[in-house]
C-alpha cells in the first residue's frame, strides 16, 4: 500500500546543509499498521510529511496504492491519504467551529452530502450535536483529537497517517483515543502509519516498527520482538533501556558535550 | 531536637475570581515535606502546577492564595509581600520549568545568565561570580564549561539548556526545588541523564525535591512518595515504591489505562470518572 | 427582563445549536470583556458621539450656519445664539465643528477602507510566498517606510492638488506600509502553523488557505492597529488642512479652522483652540479604544 525507495530530504545548501531524512525505503502493506520510533530530530515525523504530500521537494520515490505520487500533489492523490496530527489546538484553525472545520474537506472535493456526512463523522468519532458549533478553544484536548480525527476521515481516505496523536494529551485521555483508533481503522479497513518516540503506545497500536536514528533507518522489527527485547541493534536496545523508566542504580551521568 | 519539616501546607486553596464565578484551582491540599523527594502527579487541570506556584509566590492575579498553614521552615510564605518572595526565592526555594527555551533570556549567554543569578543574591563581583557558575556548570556534569558558558540559549539542546536551568537555580543553595515537569520536553534517553543529575545533587545538598509531572511511572521511580492529585485535591498519598499497590480508584483506573510493552491488550481500559472525586472534600 | 437575560442564556450557551449562535456568543464574549475596561468604554462613547454627530448633523446645528458668514458678528465669543462663538468670517463655529465632523470622518473612513486591504495585499503574500515576491514587496514597503509620513503626504497632496479626494489619497499612500508589515508578520507566525498543514492536506488551494485561513488572523491585529493609527490619520488630515491642501473652504475643516483661527489666536483664543480640542478629543477617543480593543484581542489570544 506504502511504498518508499530512497527517500531523502535536506534543508539548506553547502555548508548549512541539514539532512534530515537519508535514503529511506521501506514498505507497509494493506491493512498493516507500522510505527515509526525515534528520538526528536531522527527524522521520523519528516519522513510522514513526506508521505503526506507537504514535503515537494523531497527526494526519492513514493508509491501509494501502486500510484507514484508526484511532489505536488492532486486532489485525488491528496483524498488518498489523511494525517493526524501532534498537537490537537494547532491542528485546527482558532477561528473556525469544528463544523466549519469538518465541511471544509468536503467542500473542496465537492463530495456533497455535507449535513450527512458531517453528522456521521462526528457520531463516529464519540462527538455529539452539542460539539458541532464550538470553537476549538471551548473543547477539552481529547474532544479536539477527536475533531482531527472526524477530519482525517471525513474524506474515506485509504491511508491514515498519525503523528504522535496522544502525546499532547491527557494519560486518561490517551487511552480512550488509543482505542477509538483502533476501532476506527477496523471499521475502515485502513493502512496506518504512526509516529510516536513512546514504544508502550506504538507496540499498542502496530505491527511492525521502524526504528529511525539521524535520519536513517537503524532496523525494522516487530512490536512483539520489541516487547520481548529481542532486537539486534544497540541504538535498539538503548531506546528500550531507556523506555522502561528511571533507574536510580543503573544511572551513570554521562557529561554533557552539546 | 526535632527536625522541622522543610515545608508545611495545610489546607491550601487557590481561587481564581472570573466573570462566571470563582475557579478553585487547588482546593484543601495538606502535606508536610523533609529533606526527601515528593512527587505530585496529575493531569492537565489537577492544580500541581498551581500548587509549586503557590509555594513560590507565582500565582498570577488575580488568583488569590489561602491556607491553614504555608511554611517554608520558619518563614511563614502567607505573610510575605512580592519583595518577601524576591527575597526567597533562589536562596530558600527555587524552581525549574518544563522548557528551557521558555526560561532562558535568549539575548544573553547562558554562563553570565548564571553569574547573574549569583550576583544577584550574593553580591559579588563580576569575577567571582564567573568563578561561582563555571563551577556549577561542572556541578551538572557539562564537560566544557567556558565553552558552554559562552553560549546562547537558542544555541544549546533541550537538555543541555536543562542543566543550565539547573545550574542557575540551584547557584544560590536553596533548601527545597520545585521541579515543574521538567523533563516532559526532552528525550527519553536525555530525560534520564536530567534526572540522575537532579537526584545527585539533591542528595549531596540535603535539599528537598518536588517532582511535579503527569508522568506516574516517572515519578514512582525517582521520588520516595508520591501525591496523587485531580481536580484540585490529592486524592491519594503513598510511598513511591507502593504505587503499583495504589488504593484510590483514580489512580488504579489510571494506572491501568496506560499501555504497557510487552502486554497486549485489544482495548485499554479506559478510566471512569466518579464526580465524587471533584467534590469538596468533607 | 427576562428576554434579556433569556438572550444572554442563549449567547453564552456552551452547545451552540448553529454557526450563527456560535459566532455571536463570541463576539458577546469579547464585548463583556471590553465592557470591563472604563478607559476603553469611554473612548468608545466618545466615538460613536462623534459618529452620532456627523450623522445627525442637520439636525443638531442648521446646515446653512456652518458656511453663512455674517461678517457684523465676527469674533464673537460665546453666547446664547453661537455656542462656541464665531470665527473671523463671522460662521457660527459650533456648526462648523459639527459639519466638520463629518469631514473628519469621511476621511477616516476612506482611508482605512483602502488602507487595509492594500495592507493585507501586499504584506500577506510576501508573508505566505517568501522569496522574491517577500523581497520585492518588502523592499517597496520600505520605500514608502522611509519618509516621515506628514512629508511624503504633503508632497502627494501638492502633486495632486488641493480637495478631500486628493488627501485620502494622499495618506493612504503614507498609512499603508505599517500594515504591511503587521499582516506580513502575522502570516509569517502562522505559516507552519499545523491547521496550515491540515488545511493543505485537504486539497485547499493556496488561495483558499491565504481567503479563508490566514486572513481571518490577520485581521484582528490589522483593525487594532488601524484604531490606535485613526488619531496619527486625524492629524495629519488637519495638518493637510491646516496647510490649506485638503478640504477647501469655505466647506468646514477641523485643521484648516485651527490654521485660520491662529491669526486671532491672542485676542479671540476660541476660533483656533475650539476646533483643536474637537482634534484632540477624537484622537484620544480612538486611541482608548484601539487600547481597550487590544486588551480584549490579548486576553483571548492567551
Amino acid at each position: 500500500m506504502i511504498e518508499l525507495e530512497g527517500v531523502t530530504v535536506s534543508y539548506g545548501s553547502g555548508e548549512r546543509r541539514i539532512d534530515a531524512v537519508r535514503d529511506v525505503s521501506f514498505g507497509v502493506a494493506i491493512g498493516e499498521t507500522f510505527g515509526l520510533v525515534g528520538e526528536s530530530g531522527s527524522g521520523k515525523s519528516t519522513v510522514l510529511r513526506a508521505i503526506a504530500g507537504l514535503i515537494p521537494h523531497a527526494e526519492g520515490r513514493v508509491t501509494l496504492a501502486s500510484q507514484e505520487m508526484q511532489p505536488r500533489r492532486t486532489k485525488a492523490e491528496r483524498k488518498m491519504v489523511q494525517m493526524v496530527f501532534q498537537d490537537p489546538y494547532g491542528s485546527l484553525h482558532p477561528n473556525q467551529t469544528v463544523d466549519q472545520t469538518l465541511s471544509m474537506p468536503v467542500v473542496i472535493h465537492r463530495l456533497g452530502d455535507t449535513e450527512r456526512r458531517i453528522s456521521s463523522a462526528l457520531r463516529e468519532v464519540g462527538l455529539g450535536r452539542e460539539h458541532r458549533y464550538r470553537f476549538p478553544h471551548q473543547l477539552s484536548g481529547g474532544q479536539r483529537q477527536r475533531v482531527a480525527i472526524a477530519r482525517a476521515l471525513i474524506l474515506e481516505p485509504r491511508i491514515l497517517l498519525l503523528d504522535e496523536p496522544t502525546s499532547a494529551l491527557d494519560v486518561s485521555v490517551q487511552a480512550e483515543i488509543l482505542n477509538l483508533l483502533v476501532r476506527l481503522r477496523r471499521d475502515h479497513g485502513l493502512t496506518a502509519l504512526m509516529v510516536s518516540h513512546d514504544l508502550a503506545v506504538v507496540a499498542h497500536l502496530c505491527e511492525r516498527v521502524a526504528v529511525m536514528s539521524h535520519g536513517r533507518i537503524v532496523e525494522i522489527t516487530t512490536a512483539d520482538a520489541l516487547a520481548s527485547g529481542r532486537v539486534s541493534h544497540p541504538y535498539t536496545r538503548e531506546l528500550l533501556r531507556s523506555n522502561r523508566g528511571f533507574d536510580r542504580s543503573g544511572a551513570e551521568i554521562d557529561d554533557a558535550v552539546s | 531536637m526535632s527536625e522541622s519539616k522543610l515545608l508545611s501546607v495545610r489546607n491550601l486553596r487557590v481561587t481564581y475570581p472570573s466573570d462566571e464565578g470563582d475557579f478553585v484551582a487547588v482546593r484543601g491540599v495538606s502535606f508536610e515535606l523533609g529533606r526527601e523527594r515528593l512527587g505530585i502527579v496529575g493531569e492537565s487541570g489537577s492544580g500541581k502546577s498551581t500548587t509549586g506556584r503557590a509555594i513560590m509566590g507565582l500565582v498570577p492575579e488575580p488568583g488569590r492564595v489561602e491556607a491553614d498553614e504555608l511554611r517554608l521552615g520558619e518563614e511563614n510564605l502567607l505573610r510575605l509581600d512580592e519583595r518577601g518572595f524576591r527575597r526567597i526565592r533562589g536562596k530558600r526555594v527555587a524552581m525549574i520549568l518544563q522548557d528551557p527555551k521558555y526560561s532562558l533570556d535568549p539575548v544573553m549567554s547562558v554562563g553570565h545568565q548564571i553569574a547573574e543569578t549569583h550576583r544577584c543574591h550574593f553580591g559579588s563581583n563580576a569575577a567571582a561570580a564567573r568563578v561561582a557558575a563555571l563551577e556549577m556548570l561542572a556541578a551538572v556534569h557539562i564537560r566544557d564549561p567556558e565553552r558552554v558558558y559562552a553560549l546562547y540559549p537558542h544555541q544549546v539542546s533541550g537538555g543541555m539548556g536543562q542543566r543550565v536551568m539547573i545550574a542557575m537555580m540551584l547557584i544560590a543553595g536553596p533548601d527545597l526545588l520545585i521541579a515543574d515537569e521538567p523533563t516532559s520536553a526532552l528525550d527519553v534517553t536525555v530525560q534520564h541523564q536530567v534526572l540522575a543529575i537532579m537526584d545527585d545533587l539533591v542528595r549531596r545538598r540535603g535539599m528537598g525535591l518536588i517532582l511535579i509531572s503527569h508522568n506516574l511511572h516517572l515519578v514512582s521511580a525517582f521520588c520516595d512518595r508520591v501525591l496523587v492529585m485531580y481536580a484540585g485535591r490529592v486524592l491519594e498519598t503513598c510511598k513511591a515504591s507502593e504505587l503499583a499497590t495504589a488504593r484510590h480508584p483514580y489512580t488504579r483506573g489510571l494506572l491501568a489505562s496506560l499501555p504497557e510493552l510487552g502486554r497486549r491488550r485489544a482495548e485499554l481500559p479506559q478510566l471512569q470518572r466518579d464526580p465524587a472525586w471533584a467534590a469538596d472534600a468533607p | 427582563m427576562t428576554d434579556a437575560v433569556a438572550w444572554r442564556g442563549w449567547l453564552l450557551d456552551p452547545a451552540p445549536a448553529s454557526r450563527r449562535q456560535a459566532r455571536l456568543g463570541r463576539w458577546y464574549r469579547a464585548w463583556m470583556a471590553f465592557r470591563r475596561n472604563g478607559l476603553a468604554m469611554a473612548g468608545l462613547g466618545i466615538v460613536l458621539l462623534v459618529v452620532l454627530m456627523a450623522v445627525f448633523a442637520p439636525l443638531i446645528a442648521e446646515p446653512s450656519a456652518a458656511t453663512l458668514q455674517v461678517l457684523a458678528d465676527r469674533l464673537q465669543p460665546a453666547s446664547a445664539q453661537h455656542w462656541f462663538g464665531t470665527d473671523e468670517l463671522g460662521r457660527d463655529i459650533f456648526a462648523r465643528i459639527i459639519f466638520g465632523a463629518r469631514t473628519t470622518l469621511v476621511i477616516v473612513i476612506l482611508v482605512s477602507v483602502i488602507v487595509v486591504p492594500v495592507g493585507l495585499g501586499i504584506g500577506l503574500p510576501a508573508g505566505y510566498f517568501g522569496g522574491w515576491i517577500d523581497a520585492l514587496l518588502m523592499r517597496i514597503t520600505d520605500i514608502f517606510l522611509s519618509f516621515p509620513r506628514l512629508v511624503l503626504a504633503l508632497a502627494f497632496a501638492a502633486a495632486l492638488g488641493p480637495g478631500i479626494e486628493n488627501a485620502v489619497i494622499a495618506i493612504s499612500l503614507t498609512t499603508w506600509p505599517p500594515y504591511a508589515r503587521l499582516a506580513r508578520a502575522e502570516t509569517l507566525t502562522r505559516r507552519r502553523a499545523e491547521f496550515i498543514e491540515a488545511a493543505e492536506m485537504q486539497g485547499a488551494s493556496q488561495l483558499r488557505i491565504i481567503l479563508s485561513q490566514i486572513v481571518p488572523l490577520c485581521l484582528p491585529s490589522v483593525i487594532i492597529r488601524l484604531t490606535l493609527d485613526m488619531a496619527g490619520i486625524i492629524l495629519t488630515a488637519a495638518g493637510l488642512g491646516f496647510l490649506g491642501l485638503g478640504a477647501q473652504p469655505p466647506a468646514p475643516e477641523w485643521g484648516a479652522m485651527v490654521s485660520s483661527g491662529r491669526q486671532v489666536l491672542l485676542d479671540h483664543w476660541w476660533v483656533a483652540t475650539i476646533p483643536g480640542i474637537a482634534i484632540f478629543f477624537t484622537s484620544v477617543g480612538f486611541n482608548l479604544l484601539g487600547d481597550g480593543l487590544r486588551d480584549v484581542a490579548d486576553s483571548r489570544a492567551t
